[in-house]
C-alpha cells in the first residue's frame, strides 16, 4: 500500500469541492485527488500515493540526476574499470 | 513509462554498482527505512550484486508491520459489530491479530471492504447513511495527507456516520530510537523518498549531526537505490556527516507544504507503540480534539482487549535491523504468507514476505536471479 507510483495528469476537474484528476499510469487510467499539487496541470507527472498526488515530478531534477550518473560512467570508461587500483 | 523505465536501465545500474565497489574500502551497514525499498532491493536482487562490504539491513518503514497489535485487535472487534462497514487498505486484511484477521471477520459475515483511497471510504459513508463506516487510517507520513483529507471531507459533507481508527507513525523518531539504541549497527541511512516528498528533509540534518550518520534521501527504482547507496558509501568513506538528496525529481528540502498544513490541521503529535518494537515517545499522530467526533477509537466500545503476540515472532528485532528474516526459526516453516504469524510476513513491504517471495531462505544464498 505504501508504494507511490508516477503518473501523468490527463484531466483536472472538481468533485464535491475537491480538485481531482485522471492519471495515466502507462496505459491504466485512475482517478486521484490533486489538492496537494495545486501547481500541477495536465501533462505534468506526479507521484500518486493511496489516491493522492503527493509530489510533482521535476523534469530538470530528473535530467540532472541521470546526467550525474552518466558522468560517473564516462569517468570509469576513461580511467578503466576498478581493480583495487585506487 | 516515463520516470520508471530510465531508472531500471540494467547497464546504468551495473555501472553504478561498479562505482560503489570502487568506493568502498571497508564494511558498512546501511539501513533502508522504507519497506517499499526493501521490497525493491530483494525483488531486483540488488542485495546479491552489491559488494560484500555493503550490508543492507531493513528498517521499520512498513506501516502494516508496525501497527500495534492492540489496535489490530480493536479494528477486528469494531469490524465485527452489526451495522458496520469497515474499510481498510488491502494489506491490512491478512495482518494477524491475537486470534484472527480481517479476512476471517469478513468470512464470518462482517462487511469489510478494501479501498484504494480513503476518499473511497467517505463515498461509501455518503452512499450508506444508515450504516457506520470506519476507515482504518494507518501509515507513515505518506498516507497522512490522504487520511487527513478524508476527515476534512467528511466534515465538509456533514457526514455523521464516518470515523477513522488512527494509527499514524513518523519516521524521524524511529531513526532516533534506532541510532540511540545500545545495540545499533546502522552506520548510514537511506531515507524514505516518499515520506520526504511529503515532509521534506529539514528534520534530518540535526539527526545526522547528533549521531554522526550520513542520511541519503532515496527513491524506489533500482537506479535510485544504488545511487542512494553510492552517495552514502562516499560520505562514509570520506568521514562526512550530513544529508544528501538522491531523489531530487520528487523531493525538495521543504517538502509538500500544502500537505503538511492539512496534516497539522487534523493531527497532533502523540506517543505511539510500534508493533514488535514498543513505545517510541512522540513518534506518531492522533486526531486533534476538534475532530473527536470522527475518532472511531472513542466512538465504539469494544470492551477489554488482551493482545498476545506469537511467542515465535522476532519481527521487532528485524524491524530494528538487528536480525534478518531467515534468522527466525519460524520463517518459511510455521510462518508463511498463507499462514503469517507476524505482520512482516503479510505486507508486500514486510521484510519476511519479501525474503520468502524472492527466495532468501538462507544467509549468503548465491545469486539466483538479477
Ligand atoms: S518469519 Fe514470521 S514469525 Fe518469524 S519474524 Fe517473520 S513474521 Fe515473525
Amino acid at each position: 500500500m505504501c508504494l507511490g507510483v508516477p503518473g501523468k495528469i490527463v484531466a483536472r476537474y472538481e468533485v464535491d469541492g475537491l480538485p481531482m484528476g485522471k492519471i495515466d499510469f502507462g496505459g491504466t487510467v485512475r482517478e486521484a485527488c490533486l489538492a496537494y499539487v495545486p501547481e500541477a496541470g495536465v501533462g505534468d507527472y506526479t507521484v500518486i500515493h493511496v489516491g493522492f498526488a503527493i509530489s510533482r515530478l521535476s523534469e530538470e531534477e530528473a535530467q540532472a540526476t541521470l546526467e550525474m550518473l552518466r558522468e560517473i560512467i564516462q569517468l570509469e570508461e576513461e580511467i578503466g574499470p576498478a581493480d583495487g587500483a585506487l | 513509462m516515463k520516470y520508471v523505465t530510465e531508472y531500471r536501465d540494467a547497464a546504468l545500474v551495473k555501472r553504478t554498482i561498479r562505482e560503489i565497489e570502487r568506493t568502498v574500502t571497508q564494511p558498512w551497514v546501511l539501513m533502508e527505512i522504507c519497506g517499499g525499498q526493501t521490497h525493491a532491493i530483494v525483488r531486483h536482487g540488488l542485495d546479491q550484486v552489491l559488494p560484500p562490504e555493503i550490508e543492507l539491513v531493513h528498517g521499520p518503514g512498513c506501516p502494516v508491520c508496525v501497527t500495534p497489535l492492540e489496535l489490530v485487535d480493536k479494528a477486528l472487534a469494531i469490524a465485527a459489530q452489526p451495522g458496520m462497514i469497515f474499510t481498510s487498505y488491502g494489506d491490512m486484511l491478512r495482518v494477524p491479530g491475537t486470534a484472527r484477521d480481517l479476512f476471517s471477520v469478513r468470512a464470518n459475515g462482517g462487511d469489510v471492504r478494501v479501498v484504494y483511497s480513503p476518499l473511497d471510504a467517505v463515498k461509501i459513508a455518503q452512499a450508506n447513511p444508515d450504516k457506520e463506516v470506519v476507515f482504518f487510517a494507518i501509515g507513515f507520513e505518506t498516507t497522512a495527507p490522504a487520511n487527513a483529507m478524508s476527515v476534512l471531507q467528511a466534515k465538509a459533507l456533514g457526514l455523521t456516520n464516518f470515523s477513522v481508527l488512527v494509527s499514524h507513525v513518523c519516521v524521524p523518531p524511529a531513526m532516533h530510537a534506532i541510532l540511540g539504541s545500545a545495540h545499533n549497527r546502522v552506520q548510514g541511512f537511506l531515507a524514505a523518498g516518499h515520506v520526504c516528498a511529503v515532509m521534506g528533509y529539514w528534520e534530518y540534518p540535526p539527526l545526522a549531526e547528533k549521531y554522526r550518520t550520513p542520511i541519503v534521501v532515496t527513491g524506489f527504482e533500482p537506479l535510485d537505490i544504488v545511487q542512494g547507496i553510492l552517495a552514502a558509501a562516499r560520505m562514509l568513506e570520506a568521514g562526512q556527516v550530513g544529508v544528501e538528496n538522491a531523489y531530487g525529481r520528487a523531493v525538495t528540502y521543504d517538502g509538500n507544504r500544502a500537505a503538511q498544513a492539512v496534516i497539522a490541521q487534523v493531527f497532533e503529535v502523540r506517543d505511539r507503540k510500534w508493533r514488535g518494537v514498543g513505545m517510541i515517545p512522540l513518534s506518531g499522530w492522533g486526531l486533534r480534539p476538534a475532530f473527536a467526533a470522527f475518532d472511531a477509537k472513542t466512538r465504539f466500545d469494544v470492551g477489554d482487549i488482551q493482545p498476545q503476540e506469537s511467542p515465535l515472532c522476532i519481527a521487532g528485532q528485524i524491524l530494528q535491523g538487528l536480525r534478518k528474516p531467515h534468522d527466525c526459526p519460524a520463517f518459511g516453516v510455521d510462518c508463511t504468507p498463507e499462514h503469517p504469524l507476524g505482520a512482516t510476513m503479510v505486507s508486500a513491504e514486510g521484510a519476511c514476505a519479501a525474503y520468502y517471495r524472492y527466495g532468501r531462505h538462507f544467509a549468503n544464498l548465491e545469486a539466483t536471479h538479477v
